[in-house]
């Protein structure tokens, strides 16, 4: 059985309206949809190609921390600690003038929120932005 | 964007991408169309089949070039007084739209006694255009009645960028070509969700909804809904950010999903920069050359293990839907930040992506009607929608512009900051190509889009190519002022003579080493798209 759910193409700002194909719990195809006003049944072959990066052997799929010069596989809690107590530290030594966050226009606008919101509440700084010129 | 919101009050495309296929006359100026926005391409040419006229403003012959009414080829950087050029032709010819200058404009008088100072041999002489050819432009824009201008990151990656678009704004503003249905003024941006990442407020001088950080009642809003001061200061740029050195200000940094150790100009000084910092921390799916020297990595869940929303570049702002679960312990950017709020004292409440929504529909007025579950049936909401029962706006500044009166903001030119000359004769141009997104990070790992387009080349001309005794298919090295890489040429004739070209999405051959940090003052934007190199035969 192929399920198949309706998202946004995340490789170009003409946001066409495709579908994901789903066998088992992996993506293996990727169609236009229909009525989309952009797509309208039809998407570039960036589109068409969307779905192979979604199980690529290079993904990430565990916490990293440095030990001794060398990034090592690591839990959620330690690799969370860590990034907290570097912030925290920069914080109490320099204030929000010495933290800055890269947001990104591959995160959703929900995730791009949040981390804005992170930026001026937590970090206590405007030292926020991303690749928007670029 | 900082040029249109100047003029407009607003930085985003004026027209919806479908508007593109009724206009009479369509205006290209810096931007690959048909490449790095296909479907913005395919309305220019289903328009263009119709017998909509196009007129393409770029250095290079791409493939809308080719088909254009009017191709002018100026010379790199070059826009302001190719723009005045055309803007004092309209004048001459009496075909500026006096009756919208007078009831929707103002500061008219400032760019007209600057047009009539224009020398337009100079102009000329200057973009190397005809003035034939740019008289011929003036009048087609000017006397089509639906008449749609659509540009990119060539216009805004120079040093003066934000002047470039100012001057663009100034065009549509003299000949009457806003504020209406297939007509106006469209920047196309270029990653997937840069317009939604703007909208939130991923800026530094910006809250969520382009509300100013130096703004009081903004501000207090804010404050008030997230029970805490908020810092007025504006914040440092990307650039200034990366660019800092081992003395720079910023000691502590959260990269989410970007990749600057390949995006960013001079890159250098960016791994010297990030190196020295006592705490990097990287949310990425892979592991890119920036998080590679992180202290701190999280593996980060795709677009199609989560929930949420991006906004096109036409504002529509639609669902991206989860299929499937994250691979091993990757988990979205939303929950990393939640996470980390709460280690470091400030809990955020958990939210779903529909409950972060609802925050920003409440604080942000131009998405104030805009919640998940209108997004759920149809196409997404293009904003401004202010609140529930209000349908989005197709096309913007009707009847008024955000600002109130589109202003005139006379402009004059800014020579690129790097100059060729004896020893880097060639101006070099980067851009992007079809088959790849950004720096490649996301494309180059998927096989098929990789076979088509698997190395970077160097676009050149026959002419220039002969002197140099260089043949198609051999390796040259390109050298500028801060470093040098070598890769392959493609003899073309989409190039004019003294230029050459190549992309920036491959790693081996990381073209940003060579680029300046020179940048618009005002916008930041890096000034990409010119620098002074030269090529030489690999012996
Ligand atoms: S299918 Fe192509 S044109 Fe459509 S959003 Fe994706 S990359 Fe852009």
């Amino acid at each position: 059985m192929t399920e198949r759910v309706l998202t946004t193409c995340v490789y170009c700002g003409c946001g066409c309206g495709c579908y994901l194909h789903v066998e088992e719990g992996r993506v293996v195809g990727t169609s236009p949809s229909r009525n989309h006003p952009i797509s309208r049944h039809n998407l570039c072959l960036k589109g068409w190609h969307l779905h192979e990066l979604i199980h690529h052997p290079d993904r990430l799929t565990t916490p990293l921390v440095r030990e001794d010069g060398r990034l090592r596989e690591a839990t959620w809690d330690e690799a969370l600690a860590r990034a907290a107590a570097g912030f925290r530290e920069c914080l109490e030594h320099h204030g929000g003038r010495g933290l800055g966050v890269l947001a990104s226009a591959k995160c959703t606008n929900e995730e791009n929120y949040l981390l804005q919101k992170f930026a001026r509440t937590v970090l206590r700084t405007n030292n926020i932005d991303h690749c928007a010129r670029l | 964007m900082a040029g249109l919101a100047t003029a407009f009050g607003s930085g985003a495309m004026t027209n919806s991408i479908n508007e593109i296929e009724e206009a009479e006359l369509i205006l290209v100026a810096g931007s690959n169309t048909t490449e790095a926005h296909p479907q913005v391409g395919r309305r220019i040419l289903q328009a263009v089949d119709r017998g909509a006229r196009l007129i393409v403003i770029d250095p290079r012959l791409t493939a809308l070039a080719a088909r254009a009414h009017v191709h002018l080829a100026l010379r790199p950087g070059t826009d302001i007084p190719l723009l005045n050029g055309m803007m004092r032709c309209m004048l001459d010819d009496n075909l500026a739209d006096d009756l919208f200058i007078e009831m929707r404009t103002e500061n008219f008088h400032a760019l007209r006694d600057m047009l009539y100072r224009l020398d337009l041999d100079q102009v000329a002489a200057a973009t190397g255009v005809e003035l034939q050819s740019i008289r011929r432009a003036a009048r087609l824009y000017a006397k089509a009645r639906k008449a749609v201008l659509c540009y990119c990151l060539g216009v805004t990656q120079h040093v003066c960028g934000t002047a470039n678009v100012e001057t663009y704004a100034n065009l549509a503003l003299l000949a009457g070509k806003l504020e209406k249905e297939h007509t106006g003024v469209d920047p196309l941006r270029g990653q997937n969700n840069v317009q939604g990442a703007c909208d939130m407020g991923a800026l530094p001088g910006v809250l969520p909804g382009y509300q100013s950080v130096h703004d009081l009642a903004a501000r207090g809003k804010f404050e008030a809904a997230w029970r805490t001061p908020l810092p007025a200061e504006p914040g440092l740029s990307l650039l200034d950010m990366t660019h800092g050195g081992p003395e720079g200000p910023v000691r502590g940094m959260l990269v989410v999903g970007e990749n600057p150790m390949l995006s960013d100009p001079d890159l250098a000084r960016v791994e010297e920069t990030l190196r020295s910092l006592d705490c990097l921390a990287v949310s990425d799916i892979f592991l890119t050359e920036t998080a590679a020297l992180a202290d701190v990595v999280f593996p980060a869940a795709c677009f199609a293990e989560k929930t949420g929303t991006f906004t096109s570049s036409e504002r529509r702002v639609q669902m991206v839907r989860q299929a499937v679960a994250p691979p091993g312990e990757c988990r979205g950017d939303g929950d990393l930040v939640m996470a980390l709020a709460g280690r470091m004292g400030v809990p955020f409440a958990d939210a779903s992506p529909a409950e972060v929504m609802e925050e920003i529909a409440l604080l942000t007025p131009l998405y104030g009607g805009i919640y998940h579950d209108r997004l759920e049936e149809g196409w997404g909401l293009q904003w401004p929608c202010p609140d529930r029962s209000h349908p989005g706006t197709p096309f913007l500044h009707k009847g008024a512009f955000t600002r109130g009166r589109g202003r005139f903001v006379p402009t004059v030119h800014v020579p690129p900051a790097e100059q060729p000359d004896g020893d880097f004769p060639f101006t070099l141009i980067t851009g992007r190509v079809y088959h790849h997104y950004h720096t490649g990070t996301m494309t180059r790992r998927c096989a098929a889009l990789d076979r088509e387009c698997r190395e970077a080349v160097l676009e050149m001309n026959g002419g220039d190519a002969a002197a140099l005794a260089i043949r198609a298919g051999e390796r040259v090295r390109l050298v500028s002022r801060r470093g040098s890489l070598t890769l392959r040429a493609a003899v073309t004739g989409r190039m004019g003579p003294g230029q050459v070209y190549t992309s920036f999405h491959f790693t081996e051959a990381a073209v940003n080493r060579l680029l300046g940090a020179a940048r618009d003052p005002s916008s930041h934007c890096p000034e990409y798209k010119v620098c002074a190199v030269r090529v030489e035969k690999v012996a």
